[in-house]
């Protein structure tokens, strides 16, 4: 919203700049974004009449002028060609500046002298697209002013215009009233509410209106105004528009536009001899009504919109947009001024619906005070019967089926200070309201307020709470600790402590934690090779997504670990080690009923020069051995994204709580990654129900171990675990620990098999064991090994 | 005995390697050594001078023993005194660095805003984001029709079912299922439709926090949210609250915080302004209390939300959003 001071001074008495009526509002609820100063800058430049015009002698694309500033007549070159002879032009003086620090000094322009410069609205200052096209595009061509005039004076050009960020709650302050009265208030002056008075012409008013939908139209207040001419508006209701970021269009138009900025009801104008027999019917659309709106479009209606019509079709789109055949044109004469109320969501769903929104429908959406709209018609008439030329006729249609109830709150002063944690004088909460325009009658420890018209957002005592809070200021409001409050511990619960330790060991082994996006499309399936029948594809679907590459929620993390591999790989970074956690999105059925299961998954990913299978098994390893998870078992993967020889799926027993490996060949060639890359993708949730990091203390041994090696040839697809689990399962009680050293492949080993060598440590807690006993231990682990797996001692 | 002693004794002391100080054991000492060869000879003595000649060659092994350790601890420091001088390393090379990982920033602010609110008795609820629309809207006071949700462009995935546009629903569950006091945080990802460019994104991060309790005041709103300001961006900032609107809240402010960067005077960090805004926040509006089955007449409470995404920007002076979901190791390494 943007409001002039200049307007805003008519209805408050108050003096003072921009900034501090800048910094008081933001301070009591209307915050300004900005401050944009007109004029300021400007002197010395007078409205002149070009009286002559010709070619430059020495150059195409330039003209010469001679101006007439009524003290005399200055010869000015310039380079437009939007201007004739008889046009009035601002013109820049010798020695005059213009915003941005210009200043302007007589010279010669290819020979020839120029006394001065033509100006463009861009160069006063003013936004240049919001003028007509003779306007724009060169010098900004005025209405006739006496020559010599200064622009500032003709324009009314000096003003500050203020940028208010106007939050939903406060349609009213939508208006240049609604803001003054918020200045009022807050700096303790005097609000004053337009007197308008219509001059009425002897003939009465020939319009009826009939409000069918009561539901959706609760007042509909109406004027005729006759012989108009159209015509452009006066140029200080063009420049105030035009500083409110609002097009002039012609008289008519312009007044209802001004009325909607000054009083924050949107009008519209009927070219009334279109409406048949002057009846205006507001009803709701028959199913599959068309309209052409004014923007000309053919819209298709149904029953639940509200049309503005006449006896045999609609003519509007009630509180949208007006329709085309009733449009005013160059030609009209007759005109109805429209000022109604509408049900705020009926506007909102028709606009929402046919995709169709107006600075009226996003005004009406906020819902407005139906008081204020025979205020609005009768400033309209006013302005008309001023400048449109016209005479307002006798009389107003004011259909109201239904006057609005004011609200009556009681609430207690002390009570709100409690709640505040302040201890503001009930004197100055009733003079705050009060600068409110809310009445306020003291009954006993009470007060009992009543709200005005314009404030629908007000309907309980925390709303009163809120006004005297920030009028009183928030920051007058002391600090306080939670002193009355109960002592509460802060602490994180098990899971979350959980999560964390997760993140230290995956940082702890080196691995930079990454956030990526929760989108993902077909295309991200299709690139890591997920199959169409894959549970990967049964992914919540966004009905209004940015984009189909962005229209699923994400099942899994590994395409977007892929593409920062991609991403940092293709950026030249030789060392690749990054982690993710984040949650998955999987749906129990499709279309979602209930909400679907967020699974936080820890996502792992690595490239680079030292960077192999087992470097991620570590890392998974490393994590589980923080989290206390024992028995994890890796049997070989089946997931289309990896490597079918070189990828694992992690087992905790019958649970399956992740996979990790070499991404498969097609999936990198996918991502256009020509080195092995490594991921892994873990249930969180699983692993932090399954974590056990409760310690205790179990004695050191007392007794010596006893360490023997053991290295034997086995055929080479059998898993060292395989090895292992049988050392373990012979040697019994006392084998207190199993590490593998060595896997050797090359001279002396048969083609087909490998040697894989072991150190066991052999140890009791009750006493020394003797070589004999572990001799004997050890011994029977070799005949284990032939026996069961074919192990050849090496 | 005396002349054996005193050849030992020379013989000794001109060794000068450990070797030769063992060699040297071996003839005097050993097993066939001169001494013991000579005392072999004892059986020619007469039986009383055995004792005597005995004693006189256990003190001359004795002698020999000890000139012979003495010889070899000094060698041996002699050798170790050789052994470090050439041993010295060029200490300004660099060591083996263990390469620890780096944690996101954003993760890195949130881990110390977190702190701050857990030192003040806040602990940390989570919820859904896939969320129903009651608790992203109606629960929070924002029914169908109210304008407040054309604020905010919502990702549906059906009409009861969103993705939460605000950590505030967590509000409401938290309510639901806890009896006050309340005082919980909530971090998380919330989703509008945005497309992403420098400062927006369709993902991001909030964090929101709620306290329900009898006798919660604005001022205690106002002091926690000061003292947050002052551990997370320094003990100098100042701040200031502006009325705003939110739906659940009522009052409703915005808090600003004197701009750390150049310390309120004005620069490029706050726009020539000297503050920054930096979260929302007001008192629950009684409708939303009532709604999640809390009584409005007994308890009081106040809520606060805040952007983590932005304000890790505005800590690091990043300039662009998108460097925060891009993840280039180098950008995650300077943190």
């Amino acid at each position: 919203m943007l409001v002039s001071l200049s307007w805003l001074k008519e209805f408050v008495d108050i003096n003072k700049d921009a900034n501090t009526i800048a910094d008081g509002l933001t301070m009591s609820g209307s915050k300004v974004e900005g401050i944009k100063s007109y004029g300021k800058e400007i002197s010395n430049v007078v409205v002149g009449k070009i009286i002559l015009l010709e070619k430059h002698p020495n150059a195409n694309k330039l003209w010469v002028g001679i101006v007439d500033i009524g003290s005399e007549k200055l010869q000015i070159v310039t380079g437009a060609q939007n201007i004739k002879a008889g046009d009035y032009i601002p013109v820049a003086l010798h020695g005059a500046t213009l915003p941005g620090g210009v200043k302007i000094k007589r010279g010669k322009l290819r020979g020839v002298e120029s006394n001065g410069m033509m100006c463009s609205a861009e160069e006063l200052g003013l936004d240049e697209s919001l003028l007509p096209e003779y306007q724009r595009n060169g010098i900004f061509i005025l209405p006739p002013f006496p020559l010599g005039m200064d622009i500032n004076e003709a324009l009314q050009l000096k003003d500050d215009v203020l940028e208010f960020e106007i939050t939903p709650n406060r349609p009213d302050c939508l208006s240049i009233i609604g803001i003054a009265r918020e200045t009022a208030a807050t700096f303790r002056k005097s609000f004053k509410m337009p007197v308008i008075e219509v001059k009425e012409g002897e003939e009465e008013n020939p319009a009826k209106v009939t409000i069918e939908a009561t539901d959706l139209c609760f007042r509909y207040v109406a004027r005729v105004v006759k012989n108009v001419k159209i015509g452009p508006s006066p140029m200080w209701m063009q420049m105030r528009l035009l500083k409110a970021g609002i097009r002039p269009i012609n008289n008519v138009v312009d007044v209802t536009n001004y009325v909607m900025l000054e009083l924050g009801q949107p009008l519209h104008a009927f070219d009334l001899d279109k409406v048949k027999n002057k009846h205006i019917i507001v009803r709701r659309a028959k199913e599959g009504e068309r309209l052409v709106t004014l923007d000309g479009k053919e819209r298709v209606l149904d029953s639940s919109m509200l049309v503005i019509a006449d006896e045999e079709k609609a003519i509007g789109l009630g509180g949208v947009m007006g329709g085309e055949n009733t449009e005013i044109t160059d030609s009209t004469v007759n005109i109805l001024i429209e000022s109604a109320n509408f049900k705020r969501s009926n506007i909102r769903h028709t606009s929402k619906k046919l995709g169709l929104r107006s600075e009226a429908s996003s005004r009406f959406e906020k819902g407005l005070d139906p008081e204020i709209t025979v205020l609005a018609c009768e400033r309209a008439a006013q302005l008309m019967d001023k400048y449109c030329g016209g005479t307002v006729l006798k009389g107003i249609v004011d259909e109201y089926p239904k006057p609005m109830e004011k609200t009556v709150l009681t609430v207690n002063p002390e009570r709100i200070n409690r709640f505040l944690g302040a201890n503001i004088p009930t004197s100055e909460m009733i003079e705050i309201l009060k600068s409110l325009e809310f009445e306020v009658v003291e009954k006993g420890e009470e007060l009992e307020i009543m709200v005005p018209h314009f404030r629908k957002d007000v309907t309980m005592e925390a709303d009163i709470v809120e006004e005297i809070a920030r009028l009183f200021g928030y920051n007058n409001i002391e600090d306080s600790l939670m002193k009355n409050a109960q002592t509460t511990l802060g602490s994180l619960t098990k899971s979350q402590q959980l999560e964390e330790k997760t993140r230290e060991v995956l940082l702890a082994c080196g691995l930079n934690e990454i956030v990526t996006m929760s989108f993902m499309g077909e295309k991200d399936l299709d690139k890591i090779n997920i199959p169409q029948d894959s549970p990967f594809r049964k992914a919540v679907r966004i009905i209004n997504p940015l984009g189909e590459d962005q229209s699923l929620m994400r099942t899994t993390l590994l395409p977007f670990m892929l593409n920062v591999a991609y991403t940092n790989y293709s950026r030249k970074v030789e060392e690749f080690k990054a982690f993710e956690v984040s949650r998955v999105f999987l749906p129990k059925e499709l279309p979602l009923t209930e909400l679907p299961q967020e699974v936080k998954t820890i996502s792992i990913g690595m490239y680079g020069k030292d960077v192999d299978f087992y470097t991620i098994k570590g890392v998974i390893e490393t994590l589980f051995e923080v989290m206390g998870i024992e028995g994890v078992e890796y049997v070989r993967a089946q997931e289309p994204s990896y490597h079918p020889g070189r990828s694992a799926k992690i087992l905790l027993g019958e649970e399956a709580l992740g996979v990790f490996g070499e991404i498969h060949p097609d999936v990198l060639e996918n991502y256009d990654i020509p080195v092995r890359v490594y991921c892994g993708e873990i249930n969180l949730d699983k692993i932090i129900e399954c974590a056990n990091i409760e310690k205790k203390y179990t004695s050191l041994p007392k007794y010596p171990a006893v360490e023997r090696d053991i290295a034997v040839v086995v055929d080479e697809d059998l898993f060292v675990k395989e090895v292992e689990r049988v050392i373990r399962e012979t040697g019994g009680k006392f084998i207190e620990k199993i590490e593998l050293f060595d896997v050797y492949r090359g001279p002396n080993i048969p083609e087909g098999k490998k040697s894989v060598a072991f150190s066991i440590w052999y140890r009791s807690r009750e006493r020394t064991l003797t070589d004999e006993e572990v001799n004997e231990i050890h011994d029977s682990i070799v005949e284990a090994l032939d026996r069961r797996l074919g192990a050849k001692l090496r | 005995m005396k002349k054996l002693y005193e050849e030992a004794q020379k013989e000794i002391s001109k060794a000068d390697s450990l070797q030769q100080i063992e060699s040297l054991r071996v003839k005097y000492l050993g097993k066939k050594g001169k001494l013991t060869q000579i005392l072999r000879g004892m059986g020619s003595l007469k039986p009383e001078e055995r004792p005597i000649i005995g004693q006189i060659a256990n003190e001359v092994r004795e002698k020999i023993e000890n000139i012979l350790t003495e010889t070899k601890n000094k060698i041996a420091q002699l050798e170790k005194e050789k052994k470090m001088k050439i041993e010295y390393l060029d200490i300004t090379m660099p060591g083996k660095l263990y390469k620890y990982g780096h944690k996101h920033p954003m993760t890195q602010v949130l881990d110390e805003i977190k702190k701050i609110f857990l030192g003040l008795g806040f602990s940390i609820a989570e919820g859904p984001e896939i969320e129903f629309t009651y608790y992203n809207f109606e629960a929070l006071n924002t029914p169908e029709d109210h304008p407040a949700r054309d604020l905010q462009d919502t990702f549906y995935i059906t009409s009861d079912i969103l993705l939460r546009t605000q950590t505030s629903p967590v509000q409401v569950r938290t309510m639901e299922k806890t009896k006050p006091p309340i005082r919980v945080i909530s971090p998380g990802r919330v989703y509008r439709s945005d497309e992403i460019d420098a400062t927006h994104s369709p993902v991001f991060h909030q964090m929101e926090g709620l306290v329900v309790d009898e006798g919660i005041t604005m001022g205690d709103l106002k002091g926690v949210l000061n003292i947050f300001a002052k551990k997370f961006f320094g003990e100098d900032t100042r701040t200031k609250f502006r009325p705003h609107f939110f739906p659940f809240t009522e009052p409703s402010a915005e808090m600003d915080v004197s701009c750390f960067a150049c310390g309120g005077k004005g620069c490029r960090v706050c726009g020539y302004t000297g503050w920054i805004e930096i979260l929302g926040a007001g008192m629950v509006h009684p409708n939303v209390l009532k709604m999640s089955g809390i009584d409005p007449e007994k308890y009081t409470g106040f809520a606060f939300g805040l952007g983590i995404d932005r304000i890790t920007m505005l800590k690091y002076g990043i300039e662009d959003l998108r460097l925060l979901f891009e993840n280039d190791m180098r950008f995650i390494e300077q943190f």
